[in-house]
């Protein structure tokens, strides 16, 4: 069985390196390569999933050493995997939605003609997250974290010719460059305290290394989880990274890379454990970034940023959980999951409404489509009613859940937390019922595009609607399974640990909260949107709503402290490197020249001068002889 | 007579030679300066040898006149091409290796 745990890196790996290097023989047949082997992946990771559910509780984690990667004197890095429940949740995770969004791909890239490529590059995308989710130290896990966001810049840039999507891709990479920074500081700073950076002793010596070391180290996880997770203050890349074709929004932007941040928290659980100054810094970032995502997505009339809004919002409310510590990583998890369902779903499905409105993501410009794309309308739904919580389906069971456990945090720190977290439950309910009734319900707002074609919305094809339906499956029935008996707390809590906390509220009342704000939520969406027709330009609005529209200044404030500061650093240091650095080089070198010019005048080329400086430096050489002599 | 005046002589001879090298453009006549001054220091080479009452001087004074000669020879070819390319025997004519 432990052989099979690297198989699951290496059959997307293949897939990768087949597409990217077989060239244009394999353009007929990529994307199938490309699916088959993304779904052999999922195959192997239910085959490792049903091994392990055969096995007790406390040894189901399979370990397997593939070689020794770099053995220096004391420095030992392996390519080791390592699959416990967290990893195999992740397996499932990504294999599955992964196998359905290169289905769905099929359909949604028919028409672009580099659609191999496009394929080569997921696969390479699958591979890295495996890797980051399987690698059993923190140096592979580095390896598989830069893959993921190699694939994720390459895939935003799919379509480099737009000057747009060249840009998004760049600062997506720059802006996740500053959190790598992060996990490669914590990486050291590992090694410095405990010699290795390998999980297990890491993480059981974490308690032994002093608070401040393991402060330090926390610090840095978290920049490192914000830049990958898009987190305040490294949450500028996630809007402007829906340049890409929406497949990958939906499998990297919304389901799986996204949430690797998450991920890291949670393995690196014991550290923020031993850490609460960390700890309490996670849950800032996660608070204030579930109400920032969630105003920002109030306020987009692009269908695929406001999607965007929401996914940062979501995994906000995932690093509240983690910050909780063991109150909430297993609950941070299962957001994760159904979150990995329900936003993959309604990406898919605004991907499904582009196709069919000539790519226009105007929301403005929809209306109606419930009658024109009846399987986009009810899958998208069901995911609508998911991510806002309506009782039962998968948002219900895990976002009462973080509520829950923010409230059961205690003390002021509990009703602030679970303040911002119902709030952020109904912003949540407001913007999702917005991009429902824009999209799909009130009278047509479509207009011609710019060749003049009217917009004909039609069904997509089956290869999309079935990966769409199988995710609203998900997206319904997946929160009530994992909490049927508490199996997902029963599943995980040997590897992350649970506490259940001290809440000043009952679950019962956490519940009737959610659902009221719930219903104000909605009910306020349905009065600026439902009641009444909808402007098909977006009218000025309010101050808040023109800063939510620019993403509450987050390019500007980035703008203003850290690029404008940059340049005047870069032109002082150019204007020192022309005047001085140069100065000296130019004015030793001119001044050579001048001097040879001169001493080249004593080349005449006269026979008779060089014979007098032959007498003259004769005579000089025997006066020295002989004064020399005479002294 | 004293040896010592065949050393004055020997100086004489020699400036003589030096200044006509500096002054005179004819590449012979320079030659011929040339001339007199290598002789200029064999006839010094021979005045010491009998002085000092040995033999090394006159010894060198043969070196150096077959030296001469070897000169004179390799020195005149050169100033008769010089003269074939440009009709004249002026050095100064032949400064164009200056940049």
């Amino acid at each position: 069985m432990e052989n099979l745990i690297g198989l699951l890196v290496a059959v997307p790996l293949l897939g990768a390196a087949l597409l990217l290097c077989g060239g244009r023989r394999l353009d007929g047949k990529g994307h199938y390569i490309g699916t088959v082997l993304a779904a052999a992946s999922f195959a192997i990771g239910a085959v490792l999933f049903a091994d392990m559910l055969g096995r007790g509780e406390h040894d189901r984690a399979l370990h397997s050493k593939v070689f020794s990667w770099i053995p220096v004197g004391g420095f030992r890095a392996d390519v080791a995997f390592q699959l416990d429940q967290l990893s195999m949740t992740f397996v499932l995770l990504i294999t599955g939605v992964g196998t359905l969004i290169h289905i769905y791909s099929i359909g949604y890239m028919e028409h672009d003609e580099r659609r191999r490529r496009f394929f080569g590059y997921l696969n390479l995308f699958l591979a890295a997250m495996l890797l980051l989710v399987l690698a059993d130290n923190y140096l592979l896990l580095y390896v598989g974290w830069e893959g993921v966001g190699l694939a994720s810049y390459l895939l935003i840039g799919f379509w480099q010719h737009k000057p747009s999507a060249a840009t998004a891709a760049k600062k997506a990479f720059i802006v996740n460059r500053v959190g790598d920074v992060g996990l490669s500081i914590a990486i050291m700073l590992m090694f410095t305290t405990f010699g290795t950076f390998a999980f297990a002793p890491v993480l059981s010596n974490a308690g032994d290394a002093g608070e401040g070391k393991v402060t330090a180290i926390g610090l840095m996880l978290l920049l490192a989880a914000c830049g990958k997770s898009a987190q305040v203050p490294l949450q500028s890349w996630l809007g402007d990274a829906m340049e890409g074709p929406t497949p990958v929004s939906a499998l990297i932007h919304a389901a799986t890379m996204v949430t690797a941040g998450v991920y890291l928290i949670t393995r690196s659980g014991a550290i923020f454990n031993a850490a609460p100054d960390a700890q309490a810094a996670v849950v800032a970032v996660g608070a204030v970034t579930l109400l920032f995502g969630a105003i920002v997505g109030c306020a987009k009339d692009d269908i695929k940023k406001a999607l965007a809004g929401s996914t940062m919002s979501q995994i906000g409310y995932m690093i509240l959980a983690a910050g909780l510590g063991p109150i909430g990583y297993v609950f941070a998890i299962m957001h994760l999951v159904t979150h990995g369902f329900f936003k993959a779903g309604l990406f898919l499905g605004a991907g499904s409404v582009m196709h069919a409105m000539n790519d226009e993501v105007d929301m403005r410009k929809y209306g109606g489509l419930r009658k024109y794309m009846p399987v986009t309308f009810v899958t998208f739904g069901l995911g609508y009613l998911a991510i806002i919580g309506f009782p039962g389906l998968s948002g219900f069971w895990s976002k009462d859940k973080i509520i829950e456990a923010a409230f059961a945090k205690g003390g002021t720190e509990g009703w602030i937390l679970g303040g911002a977290a119902l709030l952020g439950a109904a912003i949540t309910a407001y913007y999702m019922t917005r991009v429902m009734l824009l999209t799909f319900f009130g009278e047509k707002r479509w207009v011609p595009d710019e060749e003049g074609h009217e917009p004909h919305p039609h069904e997509s094809p089956s290869s999309m609607t079935i990966p769409m339906i199988v995710l609203a499956v998900g997206s319904v029935f997946a929160g009530g399974l994992f909490s049927l008996n508490d199996a997902f707390l029963k599943w995980l809590e040997p590897v992350t640990g649970h506490s259940h906390g001290d809440s000043p509220l009952s679950a019962a009342a956490v519940t009737g909260g959610t659902m009221v704000v719930l219903l104000i939520g909605v009910a306020l969406a349905w009065a600026q949107y439902g009641r009444r027709p909808v402007p098909r330009t977006a009218p000025r609005g309010s101050l808040l709503t023109r800063a939510a529209r620019r993403d509450l200044l987050q390019d500007d404030f980035n703008h203003v402290a850290l690029v404008k500061p940059g340049q005047y650093l870069t032109r002082g240091l150019v204007y020192v490197d022309h005047k001085l650095v140069d100065g000296v080089v130019n004015g030793t070198a001119a001044s050579v020249g001048g001097l040879s010019g001169r001493l080249r005048k004593l080349q005449n080329g006269y026979a008779r001068t060089y014979a007098v400086s032959m007498f003259g430096g004769t005579a000089v050489l025997i006066a020295a002889t002989l004064l020399m002599r005479a002294v | 007579m004293n040896p010592v005046n065949y050393l004055y002589l020997a100086a004489l001879l020699f400036t003589i030679g030096a200044a006509g090298v500096v002054i005179r453009r004819n590449a012979i006549v320079l030659f011929m300066c040339v001339e007199l001054m290598l002789n200029a220091c064999n006839l010094a080479f021979v005045t010491f040898s009998r002085l000092h009452g040995n033999l090394d001087g006159q010894i060198i004074a043969f070196f150096t006149m077959v030296v001469a000669a070897a000169e004179v020879v390799v020195g005149l070819a050169i100033i008769v091409t010089i003269f074939r390319s440009r009709h004249s025997a002026s050095v100064d004519d032949a400064s164009l290796m200056k940049l």
